[in-house]
């Protein structure tokens, strides 16, 4: 048995994980008893939690082909793995979330979403097909046009495990991002700026949540593949280093959760970025995964852990919603260090998480008063017509959950596919999925 | 410097990643194991993520008398790695002498004979490099593993001997003393993080040992210290102790 949690160390359970490296392998996991699969485990909450049987998947992590874009590969390759071996070569993941820490099956099973969401959809849209092994252990190739294909991506692997998909990659001049900073000081603004930026590649904003002076100030972040004629002569443009991490000691005081503190990070944030507002290029790590540069950053947090919230919400109410949401926050003085601001195109699949709108991210310390903060965070959510990322999700009661639609219907589908029995997480008994 | 590399016990966690660390240093890699049809995909993740030419070889240790031909219709490599080797399970070993037999045969018969074979393959070109994979367990004889730790022993002495007869003819042996590292061998086992390597670790340590022609390694490197604490523990003492 293994102390287990996700990315948020919060809850913790005591799993039998079991590690999976070949499909035989899995094969025996399906038969020996319930389970869910794993990626590598950067799902905040308990999505890939079950104290039967946890199937670690990084171990099938090979790629099997590879041509002109088109991937072949096992669900535990990372996509970090994908880019230290593609960049080199000119391509780069169609989608990628705020960490290259991912698998490929947790990208898959969360049909992730990115910076370009407003222009390129989710995950979704670069998958070609996947190898889905069943209750009964047979393996189906599923593709677009198949009812299953919609619900796995986005079904946090509560329809089998995955074990390899073909997935198209994007081909790119440079391994640089020319980015454009803009430092706005109102949520309108923001979202005034958003709409005007649809066209732009990669959009994503930080914004201030606390209850001082800078709430709602804002810093949007632009973004687009830099061609190689806009590079220094002298660089190399797809040269790719592997760059070490530094570590966070373990268990951080709790105190630098206070607002004070926070509202000083924020502000500090604001000021530096505007201060650095215009044009600069910027490398594809550091672009797309700061967060990245900080091992096991989630210790910062300390023992207790922490919790995310994701909502989306619809085009017309996210401008009414997003100011209540954050002058609750900001009224709470519990402190968001990160929130993230991102515009949502259309929406896919059956379950997917995202929808034509925005969605705001933020963390919480978890403890109590988070958590009663979180579920205002919910009914506001909900009155304004929004929806919940599963991937990020700990805590949520089964009724905000079902309140969407898609979830009675997952559920339903479960049950009558009969994978009810055999594929489970703690998430997904928590929700009645 | 980048000639074919030979891992034997190819489907091995840490042989994987070992070839992986060769394929990428841009080495030509010859895959094998008894059932070749498992290593079909880890042929293609390594071509596929290095471009080198990866072949398959069926070879299986405790089968001796095939030795002498498993070399028919490969080339002789520049670097041969021996990842072979059966942990057992200590009561069953201790209870049944026979099955004791096959893991003892499968950690230091059947790997020495391949090496041995290549070995006087090499001294006739006059070089390339040698590398058992051994066991921090060979280091002294426990209650908790000894048969598994005896044949561990006596590949490593194996292996030293090797390095000394061929040090003044081109080849160089390399003797790899892992601790606990995370693969199928340890499944399921309460593993001390901090003395734990991930296959990746050894893979990168052996590509290293071997550019750097070092003689004996520890992964983890803190294992040389563990292990001297344990081997200078008194006879008296150490008899009574559980380790
Ligand atoms: C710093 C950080 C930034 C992030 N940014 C974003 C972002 O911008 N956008 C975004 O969308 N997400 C983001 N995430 C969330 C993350 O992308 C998802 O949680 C993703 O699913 C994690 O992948 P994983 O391999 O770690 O999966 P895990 O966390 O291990 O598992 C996640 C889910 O996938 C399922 N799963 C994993 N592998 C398989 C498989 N082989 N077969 C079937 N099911 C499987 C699990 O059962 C579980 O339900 C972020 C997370 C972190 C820590
Ligand atoms: N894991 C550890 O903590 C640890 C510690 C110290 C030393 N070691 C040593 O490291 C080496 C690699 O082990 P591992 O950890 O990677 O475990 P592993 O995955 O169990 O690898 C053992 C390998 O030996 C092969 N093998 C066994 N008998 C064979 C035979 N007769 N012919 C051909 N191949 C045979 C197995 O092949 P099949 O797949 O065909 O069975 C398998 O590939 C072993 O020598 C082991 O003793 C491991």
């Amino acid at each position: 048995m293994t102390r287990l949690g996700g990315w948020g160390r919060f809850p913790l359970a005591e799993c039998n994980v079991v590690t999976a490296r070949s499909e035989a392998d899995v094969r025996a996991a399906i038969e020996a008893a319930p389970l869910i699969a794993r990626g590598n485990g950067r799902a905040y909450g308990d999505a890939a939690l079950n104290t039967d049987q946890t199937l670690d998947m990084t171990g099938m992590d090979r790629m099997l082909s590879f041509n002109d874009g088109v991937l072949v590969a096992e669900a535990g390759v990372l996509l970090g793995d994908i880019i230290h071996t593609f960049l080199p070569r000119g391509w780069f993941p169609w989608v990628t979330p705020g960490t290259k820490y991912v698998s490929l099956g947790g990208a898959i099973a969360a049909d992730v979403h990115g910076k370009n969401h407003h222009l390129d959809g989710s995950f979704r849209s670069c998958v070609d097909w996947i190898d889905l092994m069943g209750p009964d252990g047979t393996v189906t190739r599923v593709t677009p046009s198949d009812d299953l294909y919609d619900w796995t991506i986005g079904g946090m692997g509560l329809t089998g495990v995955i074990l390899r998909a073909q997935i198209r990659l994007r081909q790119v001049e440079t391994a640089w991002i020319s980015q454009e900073t803009r430092a706005l000081t109102s949520v309108q603004e923001t979202l005034d700026a958003f709409e005007e930026t649809q066209d732009v590649p990669y959009s994503v904003a930080w914004i201030d949540c606390s209850d001082g002076p800078h709430h709602g100030h804002s810093l949007l972040l632009l973004g687009r593949h830099a061609r190689a004629d806009e590079l220094p002569g002298h660089w190399r443009p797809l040269e790719v280093r592997r760059k070490g991490k530094l570590p966070v000691p373990f268990g951080a005081p709790p105190f630098i959760f206070r607002g004070l503190w926070l509202r000083a990070m924020n502000g500090i944030y604001w000021r530096r970025g505007a201060k650095r507002a215009g044009t600069s290029l910027v490398n594809w790590d550091s672009y797309f995964y700061p967060l990245d540069a900080l091992a096991n950053w989630n210790r910062l947090y300390g023992r207790n852990g922490f919790l995310q919230f994701q909502c989306a919400l619809p085009e017309e109410t996210a401008a009414a919603g997003l100011k209540e949401l954050m002058d609750t926050i900001a009224a709470a003085q519990t402190g968001s260090v990160l929130s993230v601001l991102k515009r949502f195109g259309p929406q896919s699949g059956h379950v997917s998480f995202p929808m034509p709108g925005y969605t705001l991210a933020l963390d919480f310390p978890a403890n109590e008063r988070s958590l009663a903060l979180m579920q205002t965070l919910d009914q506001i959510t909900l009155a304004h017509g929004g929806r919940f990322y599963l991937a990020k999700d700990a805590r949520m009661p089964e009724a905000v959950a079902k309140a969407d639609p898609r979830a009675k219907a997952f559920a339903a589908m479960r049950k009558q596919a009969g994978l009810t029995e055999k594929f489970t997480s703690l998430q997904s008994e928590r929700l009645g999925l | 410097m980048s000639g074919p590399v030979l891992i034997l016990g190819a489907t091995s966690g840490m042989a994987r990643a070992v070839a992986r660390s060769f394929a990428e240093a841009g080495h030509p890699i010859q895959l094998a194991a008894r059932d070749i049809n498992r290593l079909d995909d880890d042929a293609a993740d390594l071509r596929t993520r290095y471009g080198v030419d990866v072949t398959l070889h069926a070879f299986d240790a405790l089968a001796t008398g095939t030795h002498a031909a498993f070399f028919e219709g490969l080339d002789l490599p520049q670097i041969a790695i021996c990842a072979v080797g059966a942990m057992g399970d200590q009561d069953q070993s201790a209870a049944d002498p026979l099955g004791a037999a096959m893991v003892i045969r499968s950690n230091f018969e059947g790997p020495a004979s391949i090496l041995a074979h290549l070995a006087n393959a090499m001294e006739a070109r006059g070089s390339g490099t040698l590398v058992g994979i051994s066991s921090v367990a060979g280091d002294r004889g426990r209650a908790s593993n000894y048969v598994y730790g005896s044949a561990k022993a006596g590949f490593t002495a194996f292996l030293s001997g090797l390095r000394n007869r061929l040090a003044r003819r081109g080849v160089h042996v390399v003797t790899v003393l892992p601790g606990f590292v995370r693969t199928a061998m340890t499944d399921g086992m309460d593993l001390p993080g901090p003395l734990t390597a991930d296959p990746e670790e050894v893979g990168a340590a052996i590509l290293k040992a071997v550019e750097k022609q070092k003689n004996i390694i520890y992964t983890r490197p803190i294992w040389r210290v563990v292990m001297a604490v344990i081997r200078n523990i008194p006879e008296p003492i150490f008899k009574k102790t559980s380790l």
